[in-house]
């Protein structure tokens, strides 16, 4: 099997879909042209670049960029993170919090894969390095985003209960515990409903990706698996320290609750 | 008020527009405290009840609030809005213990209120119910921010009698915010008046210190 190579024209027939549907969005006026848009011109120079970069990288085997790469996605991921969210912390911390947990989980996860299971030679070979981290990063900055939104909003939202549950004598844990775990369900889902519908209701990206490059069908899977297994550790992981350390910022030490440190709040 | 021993001593408060505040609170007495909405009486109360920042010290029985635990000084310095809140699917998810069936009764609440639905009751039941949720942490103060203003005028009454009877028998003490002074007349054995972040003491005819 070889793979058949895509040509610009291909790409740019295909893009034209997304222009269609920017035009159907602003005819219904759902405002999601300008969005889909500059996404799509985003993803395609996003791509581009880490697609020079990759090749530059397989030839040049050196620590030093590999690190520098990783990163620039982990500072990226951290970005996207608050840029998406309804009421973000306020200063650096919502940042600063999402770049660490990602890293607690991403990070490590992926340098132990690479180092024990998979094993390249050398293990931090970017072949595997890269998409590997990419696709841990990518997916726990989904986790971290919703739950973190969910967080601040319901926080917001609920105010008046938290406090109510304080007046009571519950500890600042207590008071959040509901919010809590609703945001880390909230934060899981897309995980689980990835793990829960592969195979029967869609072909995940990476292993159709495979397939169409040319892979064995079982070697795709076990690779699918793998990540899979991955992805949904490492989201659950970073999802959890992101909201201990939010959860902890939403409350001062006297077990006050302190809204002014989300951007809307009093 | 004389020869009463002292349950709670504020000295010095200050929050936001608040203060300085001086107040102590004697044990079985309630004070009652009125305002124009906007004076301050909330912040006071939460300031008191430790919810919200403030400087100066305040002193529940030889214990200065920082020496506690913040959720240990809020069972014993208890806040009780107007408006209750209640997060549980049942009444009794909210408390820790079998509700006392005497403060119900007392309260004219059916015994068997516990396992009802929480979004069945009135706002009335939800109100009594809330100051019964607060009793059974066994305050040592209790910060009244309207209790009754989602009352009728029997209930309000039974409210006041349960409260009453509570400072007595636990040998606790209390502030009652109202815009009522008929009901301050009934409830307070002294009354003072929040007017721009300063105590001042109100003198309502009937009451005598």
């Amino acid at each position: 099997m070889s793979i058949i190579t895509l040509s610009v024209w291909d790409l740019l027939a295909t893009s034209s879909l997304i222009l269609i549907l920017a035009a159907i969005s602003l005819k219904q006026q759902f405002n999601l042209h300008k969005q889909l848009i500059i996404a799509a011109i985003r993803a395609t120079i996003q791509l581009f670049l880490i697609g020079f970069i990759l090749r530059w990288l397989f030839g040049d085997i050196n620590p030093l960029w590999l690190i520098v790469v990783a990163l620039v996605m982990l500072l990226a991921a951290g970005h996207e993170v608050i840029s998406r969210q309804q009421r973000p912390f306020t200063g650096s911390f919502g940042y600063l919090s999402s770049v660490l947990s990602m890293f607690l989980s991403s990070f490590i996860l992926a340098i132990a894969t690479l180092s024990i299971i998979i094993q390249p030679d050398p293990w931090f070979s970017p072949q595997y390095a890269i998409p590997l981290l990419g696709m841990l990063l990518g997916n726990t900055m989904n986790g971290i985003s919703i739950s973190m939104d969910r967080l601040t909003t319901t926080a917001w939202q609920q105010q008046q209960i938290i406090e109510q549950r304080l007046m009571l004598g519950e500890q600042s844990s207590e008071a959040l515990a509901d919010i809590k775990k609703d945001a880390m369900r909230a934060g899981m889902i897309p995980s689980i409903n990835g793990m829960a519908s592969a195979g029967i209701v869609a072909l995940p990206g990476m292993m159709t990706g495979q397939i169409l490059a040319g892979s064995a069908p079982l070697d795709a899977v076990k690779y699918q698996l793998l990540i899979l297994f991955l992805i949904t550790a490492g989201s659950g992981f970073g999802v959890y320290a992101s909201l201990e350390l939010g959860s902890r910022r939403l409350f001062d030490q006297r077990h006050r609750l302190r809204l002014e440190r989300i951007a809307g709040g009093s | 008020m004389l020869f009463s021993t002292v349950i709670l001593s504020i000295e010095k408060l200050c929050s936001l527009h608040v203060g300085p505040i001086n107040l102590t609170f004697p044990a079985q007495h309630c004070i009652g405290l009125s305002g124009p909405s906007g004076c301050g009486k909330s912040v006071l109360l939460k300031a008191i009840a430790d919810l919200i920042d403030s400087s100066g010290t305040i002193t529940l029985e030889g214990q200065s609030c920082i020496n506690v635990e913040a959720p240990d000084w809020r069972r014993k310095v208890q806040l009780i809005p107007a408006e209750s809140l209640w997060w549980h699917s049942t009444v009794g998810e909210h408390f820790q213990h079998q509700i006392n069936p005497k403060q119900l009764t007392q309260l004219s609440l059916q015994p068997d209120i516990e396992q009802q639905a929480v979004n069945q009751l009135s706002s009335g039941q939800k109100q009594r119910l809330a100051i019964l949720r607060s009793l059974e942490k066994k305050p040592r103060v209790l910060l009244l921010d309207e209790p009754t203003a989602s009352l009728d005028t029997d209930n309000t009454k039974r409210v006041e009698a349960v409260i009453k009877e509570y400072l007595t028998v636990k040998n606790a003490s209390a502030l009652w915010v109202s815009h009522d002074p008929e009901q301050l007349k009934r409830v307070a054995t002294k009354t003072l008046k929040l007017m721009n972040g300063q105590l001042e003491v109100d003198h309502i005819e009937g009451i005598s210190e």
